[in-house]
Order: C-alpha cells, then structure tokens, then sequence
C-alpha cells in the first residue's frame, strides 16, 4: 500500500453527499486546511519576519563594526607613520639648532651626531651637510658623496622653499630603495645650509608589518604617483605600480567598500599622511572579516528551518488528530441516529408483520377448516373417499394452508422478536430461522447454506431482535456477494469456554484489499447505484459492539469472503 | 364431552363445531361472549375453546365470568397471534400446553382437549 494512503486521515475522502446544502460544513478537508493555514499563518508569519529583520539588523552592526575597525587601526598606523618621520625631522631640526655651523662642517662632529642618531633612532644611514650652493660640503657614510651637487634637483629647490622635505622612496645612486630627509638651517650672515639624512626602509616597512592584519590582509604605503612605497601582499613590491586609481584627497582617514580583479568584496582604508608624499592603505577581504558571521548565520538559518519543519509537523499532526476526533464524533453521531432510524424501522416492520399475519390467520383458519370438513366430510362418506383425487385436491389446500401458516407463524416469530430485549438463545436455531427467511431466494439462485456446529454450544442470554439483524445482514451482504450457484458455509464453535464465534464465509467475488478496512465505516459503498446504503454493516458492527462481541473481515479477491462474529457466552462478558 | 366454541369469526366456529360433531365430541358454537354466558347456563359444559381476540369482550375478560358461573369449566384459547402483549396474556393464562395458534390441526386440537379434561 502506498505511503500517502498509510498516513491518509480518515476524513480525507469522505464526501456526505446527504449533507446537501450544509455539505461545507461537513467538508473535513477544507476545515483541516483552514486549520493548518490559520494556524502556521499566525506562527510562522512573525517568526520568519522577526528572523528577517534581526538577520538585518546584525548583518549591518557587523559590517559598521568592520568599517569602524579599519578606520580605527587606519587613524592608529598613520599617527605612527606620522610620528615615525616627524621625530626623524625633529632630530634634524635640534641639530641644526644646537650645532654652529662650523662644527656641522666638521667630520668628525658630523660622525658623533651621525653615531648618535644611529644608537638614539635607529634606521639612520648616512648624514650630510650642503651649503646655500648646493654642494655637499661635508658627509658621514658609508659612500662617498662629498662634493656633489645637489642644486639643480628637484628635493633640493623644495627644501629651500619650504625648509623641510620628506622624500619618496627611491633607490637613487645606490639602487636601493630608501628615503631622505633634508632640513634647513638660516645661517647669520643671511646664507644657509642642508642638513640631509638617509634613511634606510626596513624600519620604515616594519612599521606595517608588525599590523595585526587577518589572513588575506594587505597594509602598504604608496605616494602620490600610485608607486609602492613599502611591499605589498597583493599590489607587487616597493616602486611598483599600483592596480587601482589613487584615492581622492582627504584631510581624515576614509573607509569605503570596493572590489577586487576578481570582483571579491573589500574593504579599504587609506588616509594622506600630511607633509609627505605618503597615502597610508589598508585593504582587507570583506568575506574573511564577515566569516564568523557567515558561520552565525548559517546557524541562524539552520536553526530557523528546523524550528519552521517542527512547527509545521506539529500543527500538521495537531490539526489532523483535532479533525479526525470532529470528524469521528459526527461519524458516531450520524452512526447513531441511522441506528435508532433503523431501529424504528424495524419495528414499524414487526408491527406490519404481525398485523399482517394476523389479518391472514384468521381467514387462512377459515379456509383450513372448511377443506378439513371437506376432507371429514370425503373421509366419511365411502362414495367420495375412494376417490382419490378428491382427496388428493383437499390434501393439497391442506398443505397450502400449512405452508402459508408457517410463513405467518415466522413473521409473528420475527415481529415477536423485534420487540423483546433479553431472552435465552440457541445459536443454531437463531441462524436457521433467518436463513428460512433466504430459503426460496437460496432455490432460485441455486446457492448452497450449510451449518455446521462444531462445539457444544449451550444456550445463553441476549438480545434476539439484535442478533437477528446481525445475521440477517451478514448473510444478506453475502447473498449479494455470491454469484449463482455459490456457497456460504456458517460455522458454530467455542473459541473459549465464554466465547463463540459465528464464521460466514462465501466464495463470492470478494472485497479489494483497500476497501477491506473501510467495509465497518458508515455509507462506505462499492453497491452505489445498486441500492446500497453502506449502512449494513456499520449498523451490524455497532450492534456486535452492543452484545459485547466482535466483528472481523478476511477477504481474497475472486476466492471469497469470511465475516467472523465473536459473541460473549457470559453476560459478564458483555459487561466488559 | 361437551364443548362450547366462542369465536366472533362465524365461519370458522361453526366449521369447527361440525368436524368435532363428526368425530362424536358434542359442540356448540357462539360468535359472542353473551351468547357464551347464556349458553353456559342451558348446558353443563366440560370444556370452552374461546378465541383471545374479540370485540367487546376478549377471551381472557370472558374466561374469568363463565368462572364465576362454572368454577370447574376447563379452557383452551386460540389466536390469530395479534400482539406481543396478546401471546404473553394467552400464554400465562392457559399455559403454553392450551394455547393454539390460527390455522389449527383438529387433531391436536382434540388431543388437547382430551388431555386437560384428564387433568
């Protein structure tokens, strides 16, 4: 059997066509439905638009944090940077200050200060001193640039102009990278002169990689022709040029969101370091920042998935079980009122019977009486009594009279019947009076009847009048059931010393297997149209129920069909 | 033996009451139950055969009058079998043994008869 019909309610496909114009309030389907609707609608509705919105509010608190972070770590590493070269430049300063120049021009005073800064700051590599000309008058290093001049560069015009300079990072004489500070010094007779210092960039580069930076994090300096000032995970080493546009002049840190070649989100933060060529960036990957929250979120989902799928079972399973007890109480009462509908016609048809039978008697006596005479009068005249067909006629009306008396005297038995409640019981007899009710309908469709008592069966206390309408409809349904020429075999045994069971068993064309557990249920039919109610055996299973008995079905399709009643012996049976 | 037949369907009474002549048992008949208590009077009947179900007066109402005038009068009642009620009143009165049900078998009928006069 397929799934769908295991698990299928009851009232699913039940229709009651008697409902007429109040058939929707009797459609279980739709009232089942309304219920899971309403019900899921309520439940569901603000769950899934709560979820939605926290999932909204926290996704953005996330991606303001991530924002704010960068700008934070951004504004930390450009006050670093800004204070590594600015402390530089101040040194320069006091020392062009707290020296004559004179002993500025001296080399050996100039490798004390150079030795100096070296211990005091670190990243010092080489010191100079240039006069107003342009010519490096005196050097400290490890090359010898003493003499050469500086006039016609670019640094050396922008110091005289502005008094200090920062370079870029350029590799110069020596190719390798690194950077110069030059500073200037108003001599008293008008003149001037260059202090210039080299610095190497290592210190400089560590500066950034001592960052805190996640995994695909990228912190680097570029100046402001878009070339790398210190190395980069992601944009190439120092001087190489940058993939992207150089980012539009701020006087404070900025945030943005962008993305790469790849089109991967990102977030970026650069800010201008003031008085240098410098541009602070910092890169990260927005999907690696948002990873924890994409793990929370997975969870969120998960959890509100499993907390929808358990709702919608359990107002499946509720509104199912609530429906079927509706649907089962309005069964049990429709079940009822047919029952008493029943009764009440049952008992309007023993009246009618005994009416009848005893409107015939009467006249039936009459007929019986005067052939009797007849027959007497034959009997005792010798003329006519060896005549033997005389005789042969009244022996005929005689024996109509019987038979008709014997179907009055079983329509008073069973009027009789329909009227008293409890009284003592022999089975076979019970059985027998009913299948005499089949007998002619058992010639015609040449079927069969056998009973056979296999036990003692002693007699006991019950209700006739419902026993009879058991039987009858048992051995009713099989009638209908058989083809001509069948059999129906009833059997009589003890299944236990306060038990019997009554076993009906047919080689009709039997019951499907589908229809097998729905044959009890009210106005389930396969005779529709063939003035079949479906009330029959619902009807007889309550009133097996009644007697405290039971009621079973076996059935093969084209082998036959067995109804087995179990009928307690005790009363205290029935009790139970 | 002297028998008194009381039943309102004349037809029958008076058929009955000539096949028991026929077979030496001494029958009058009646369709009412006046009719019954007069005649009562003219002969010392041994046993009266009264339908249960007739008009004015039923059978049973009309054994305990013709008791009062004959104490030692034996019954036996027939019936059409009208009601429940009618078969239980028959049944409890006569006993199961005298209560016959419409059509009858005279044979029986006289074997009934002669056992409760043995009685």
């Amino acid at each position: 059997m397929a799934l769908t019909e295991k698990i299928k309610p009851k009232f699913w496909d039940h229709q009651d066509v008697s409902a007429g114009l109040y058939k929707p309030l009797f459609n279980f389907r739709r009232i089942w439905r309304l219920a899971v609707l309403l019900t899921a609608g309520v439940t569901l509705i603000p769950l899934i638009f709560m979820a939605i919105i926290d999932y909204r509010v926290t996704q953005q608190a996330i991606e303001s944090e991530i924002l704010l972070r960068t700008a934070r770590l951004v504004s930390n590493t450009r006050r670093s940077i800004a204070f590594f070269l600015g402390e530089r430049k101040s040194a320069l300063d006091f020392i062009n200050k707290d020296n004559p120049i004179a002993a500025l021009n001296d080399s050996k005073r100039l490798a004390v200060l150079l030795k100096n800064l070296k211990e005091g700051f670190g990243g010092f590599i080489d010191l100079g001193v240039i006069d107003s000309n342009g010519v490096q008058r005196t050097y400290v290093g490890p090359y010898h640039l003493e003499g050469i001049n500086y006039s016609n560069q670019d640094w050396f015009r922008q110091v005289v102009k502005r008094g200090i300079y920062i370079s870029d990072v350029f590799e110069g004489f020596r190719q390798v990278p690194h950077l110069v500070i030059a500073a200037k010094h108003d001599l008293p007779e008008g003149s001037f002169s260059v202090l210039r210092a080299t610095l190497e960039t290592e210190r400089f580069n560590d500066l950034l990689s001592g960052l805190e930076m996640s995994g695909l994090g990228d912190a680097f300096i570029i100046n402001r022709r878009g070339l790398l000032q210190t190395p980069s995970h992601s944009h190439g080493k120092v001087l190489d040029r940058v993939g992207f546009p150089i980012p539009r002049y701020a006087p404070n840190t900025q945030v943005f969101e962008g993305k790469n070649a790849e089109g991967a989100p990102l977030v970026i933060g650069y800010a201008y370091i003031s008085e240098t060529p410098f541009i602070l960036m910092i890169v990260k990957q927005k999907g690696e920042l948002m990873s924890p929250w994409y793990r929370t979120r997975m969870q969120l989902i998960g959890f509100l998935a499993f907390s929808v799928t358990v709702i919608l079972l359990v107002i499946l399973g509720v509104a199912t079980y609530l429906v079927n007890r509706i649907f089962m109480a309005d069964q049990r009462q429709v079940m009822t009122l047919h029952q008493v509908e029943y009764s009440n016609k049952m008992a309007s048809l023993g009246r009618l019977a005994s009416g009848v039978a005893h409107e015939i008697n009467n006249p039936l006596a009459i007929i019986n009486e005067k052939a009797g005479l007849i027959k007497d009068l034959f009997s005792f005249k010798a003329a006519y009594a060896q005549d033997p067909k005389l005789v042969g006629l009244v022996d005929s009306i005689l024996l109509s009279v019987q038979r008709c008396a014997a179907i009055t005297k079983r329509l008073l038995g069973f009027a009789r019947h329909m009227e008293v409640t409890i009284q003592p019981i022999n089975l076979e007899e019970g059985i027998r009076e009913i299948l005499s009710f089949l007998e002619k309908e058992a010639e015609y469709r040449s079927i069969v009847v056998s009973v056979a008592v296999l036990d003692e069966i002693p007699t006991f206390e019950s209700d006739r009048g419902k026993l009879q309408q058991i039987f009858l409809n048992v051995v009713n349904n099989a009638f209908a059931a058989l083809a001509d020429g069948g059999r129906l075999d009833i059997t009589i045994k003890r299944i236990e010393p306060h038990r019997v069971s009554i076993a009906f068993a047919d080689n009709g064309c039997g019951i499907h297997e589908n229809d097998l557990k729905r044959v009890f249920e009210p106005f389930f039919t396969t005779k529709a149209g063939k003035g079949g109610t479906g009330l029959g055996l619902s009807i007889t299973y309550g009133l097996v129920q009644e007697l405290g008995g039971e009621i079973t079905v076996q059935s093969e399709i084209g082998k036959g069909t067995t109804f087995t009643i179990i009928l307690p012996l005790d009363k205290r049976e029935k009790e139970k | 033996m002297q028998v008194l037949l009381v039943d309102d369907e004349q037809e029958l009474v008076s058929t009955l009451a000539e096949r028991l002549e026929m077979r030496g048992i001494e029958a009058d008949w009646v369709t009412t139950a006046e009719e019954a208590l007069n005649r009562v009077d003219q002969r010392p009947y041994d046993l009266a055969v009264l339908d249960i179900k007739m008009p004015k007066l039923s059978g049973i109402a009309l054994k305990k009058k013709l008791q009062e005038k004959r104490p030692d009068l034996k019954f036996i009642f027939l019936t059409g079998h009208g009601s429940e009620d009618d078969f239980k009143a028959g049944s409890a009165e006569a006993g199961s043994d005298y209560y016959l049900v419409k059509p009858l078998d005279i044979e029986i009928l006289i074997a009934k008869m002669n056992k409760i006069l043995e009685t």
